[in-house]
């Protein structure tokens, strides 16, 4: 039974992970029709970034952690923003190109990444109450797990609230609905397209941080290997559905976690074939609009 | 319209002149172990060296790859992420028949080309339900199962990590060896030209003409009575199959089997391939393949050499680091160079003869609308 409570909550935990980085994935695609290959890479750079904020100020403090978690967010906007501004831009409208630009920017940044801080993962100093455990239920859980769940909650809810009460929100919104209508009413609505590449590159660096205190370690490739499971759950969630991604998110990490320890160590391939049983029974995924 | 009869009476020429000039090509290159050729910088020796043919090998295998891509995303338009699968199926799956059975290497072979055709058949059945970047994501999702397969190894026979040693025991003794060498180059060499012919044979098929279409508009297509879903089915699993059969080429000259060739990374650097060469030329990818492979080796020999040793840190980091050199490059050829080598090529000939571009945009090789209506 504790068992299963931890399998679970950590379950939940994982998936505020994949949620940090499919929310941005899901909102880009669902306004802009393109897929962010490079979204992996402000995840790691915004890993990098805060962690090398949070060592400024004391690598184990409540400070540091909050510092890093703010840098890794800032960095991971601005590197989104530069994206956005510097290749997508340019190639407006033409999706395979966008698409084709963004895994050439993940191919480099990658080997950037490497030749900066070497190909190896790098241990990190946590906090100490995030190396620790709470018991839960008679299980005894890693603090890690609540913080990702808490920094989840509180991104799904800043950026449902940002899309239902603010300008900008509406105007996103009727994007993902029509963007050609909105264009003709004379909105501007590139800017949107920047603002939408910042608060998902926000959320991947918020990420960014959450995985590499939950993991102990940084590495050049934390972002590839957290961008799959990211893809999958978009899909299934439907593309372009918030929602969904959290719904999709959540059911993903659990089965994961689940398959990981009860059906020998097979977690991933169980991921995918529920991946082709959604595609089979739903092809839009589980909240996307039916085409 | 008359700029595109022109170019059809342009291609009936030029598909006279094209085999004679084909054929010496392939001549000339099955003659090059038996030459002493060399190109200072970008060969690493003399052709009959078994470096260089070693080199060259991996040119024609990587180029017959990017040909059986271009055939999903050049012709048919599907952008697959997760093209590695059925190369390393071929991989793996000859590397795992000769070591675990004693069949000889020829029927081994049939046998995981067969398996290579199911694998495609039930994975491209479910993939090909969605389409544009949902298929690119779903094949993506697909080929990373086959990855940790591989990596894992819960069933204790694609070796993990290490990868899988050639079991030479069934492969004939002309194929072993590095003074056999040559007899691999022509193996690969004849992969390649068998590669080339199918892809050649598929795009000037009913078929082929009907999954042109279908990338151009598949609305269109059903509509005039197209099944789009069986073409796109039958590109798919013609170009897994190709894959396959260059996989198990790939196998006997590298003696062994990596988990790398599975990687999603590997799918990533044949579109990159296919996109530098120019989208929807079949030389395009041959050129791209081969100027890849070259260039990934060539850069990779620079980033350890002395001159790049000595830079500062701004330069040397980047400098020592052939992907980000690479990755570089295909953003620029992305952003300024549309219909990639095969299309700048086009562009120059055309101004060169001073007459008006034959029909369409660059970078799109055929005039498809022709053979639509036709």
């Amino acid at each position: 039974m504790s068992t299963l409570i931890l399998l679970l909550v950590t379950g939940v935990g994982l998936g505020g992970l994949y949620f940090l980085v499919a929310s941005g994935l899901s909102l880009i695609y669902g306004l802009m029709g393109v897929l962010n290959f490079a979204h992996g890479s402000f995840l790691t750079l915004g890993a990098f970034a805060g962690l090398a904020a949070a060592g400024a100020v004391g690598a184990g403090t409540w400070g540091g952690l909050l510092l890093g978690l703010l840098v890794g967010a800032l960095t991971g906007a601005a590197a989104a923003a530069l994206t956005e501004l510097g290749l997508i831009r340019p190639l407006y409208n033409r999706h395979i190109e966008q698409v084709l630009v963004t895994v050439g920017l993940s191919l480099a940044t990658v080997a950037l990444f490497e030749g900066i801080w070497g190909p190896n993962p790098r241990n990190i100093t946590g906090n100490a109450w995030l190396s620790d455990t709470t018991e839960l239920l008679g299980a005894r859980i890693p603090n890690t797990a609540f913080l990702n769940i808490l920094a989840a909650a509180l991104v799904l809810g800043g950026i449902v609230a940002f899309l239902r009460y603010t300008r900008y929100g509406l105007i996103i919104r009727a994007g993902v609905e029509n963007r050609s209508m909105v264009t003709a009413l004379g909105i501007d609505v590139r800017k949107a397209f920047t603002l939408v590449f910042a608060v998902g590159g926000a959320a991947a660096g918020l990420g960014g941080v959450l995985a590499a205190q939950s993991l102990n370690y940084v590495s050049p490739h934390m972002g590839a290997s957290l961008l799959i499971f990211a893809f999958i759950v978009t899909v299934i969630g439907g593309m372009g559905s918030l929602t969904g991604a959290a719904v999709a998110s959540v059911v993903v990490a659990v089965l994961q976690q689940l398959a990981n320890s009860y059906l020998n160590n097979s977690g991933d391939l169980i991921v995918v074939l529920l991946l082709a049983l959604v595609l089979l029974v739903r092809p839009s995924g589980l909240m996307g609009r039916t085409a | 319209m008359n700029a595109a009869d022109g170019a059809r009476t342009g291609a009936r020429t030029r598909r006279a002149a094209i085999p004679a000039g084909g054929l010496a090509l392939v001549l000339l290159l099955g003659c090059l172990p038996l030459l002493a050729l060399t190109v200072p910088g970008v060969l690493p020796g003399y052709t009959y060296e078994p470096g260089t043919l070693q080199l060259l090998a991996l040119c024609w295998l990587t180029a017959s790859l990017a040909l059986s891509y271009h055939l999903l995303f050049g012709l048919a338009g599907l952008m697959s992420f997760g093209h590695a699968l059925y190369f390393a199926a071929g991989i793996y799956g000859l590397a795992i028949v000769l070591d675990r059975t004693d069949v000889p290497l020829l029927p081994a072979a049939a046998l995981v080309l067969v398996g290579g055709i199911v694998l495609a058949l039930c994975v491209g059945a479910i993939s090909l339900r969605v389409t544009g970047i949902s298929f690119a994501m779903v094949t993506l999702a697909f080929a990373q199962a086959g990855n940790v397969l591989a990596r894992r190894d819960q069933f204790g026979v694609t070796g993990g990590e290490e990868g899988l040693a050639l079991d030479t025991d069934g492969v004939p003794a002309g194929l072993i060896g590095v003074l056999n060498t040559r007899n691999l180059y022509w193996v690969a060499l004849a992969v390649l030209v068998v590669t080339y012919l199918v892809v050649l044979w598929v795009e000037r098929s009913r078929a082929g003409h009907t999954a042109a279409a279908v990338r151009e508009n598949e609305v269109r297509v059903r509509i005039i009575g197209g099944r789009p879903y069986a073409v796109k089915l039958v590109v798919f699993v013609l170009a897994a199959t190709l894959a396959t059969l260059t996989g198990m080429a790939y196998l006997l000259l590298q003696s062994g089997a990596s988990p790398a060739t599975s990687s999603a990374e590997f799918t990533l650097a044949l579109l990159v391939m296919v996109v530098l060469g120019g989208v929807g030329s079949r030389w395009g990818a041959v050129v791209g393949a081969v100027v890849y492979t070259l260039l990934d080796q060539r850069l990779t020999a620079l980033a350890s050499s002395e001159a790049v040793a000595g830079l500062p840190a701004v330069l040397r980091v980047p400098l020592s680091e052939p992907m980000f050199l690479l990755g570089t490059c295909f953003i620029l050829v992305v952003l300024f160079l549309p219909g990639g080598l095969a299309g700048a090529a086009q562009r120059l000939a055309a101004r060169r003869r001073g007459a008006a571009p034959p029909g369409g945009a660059p970078g799109v090789a055929e005039p498809v609308e022709e053979r639509v209506t036709a």
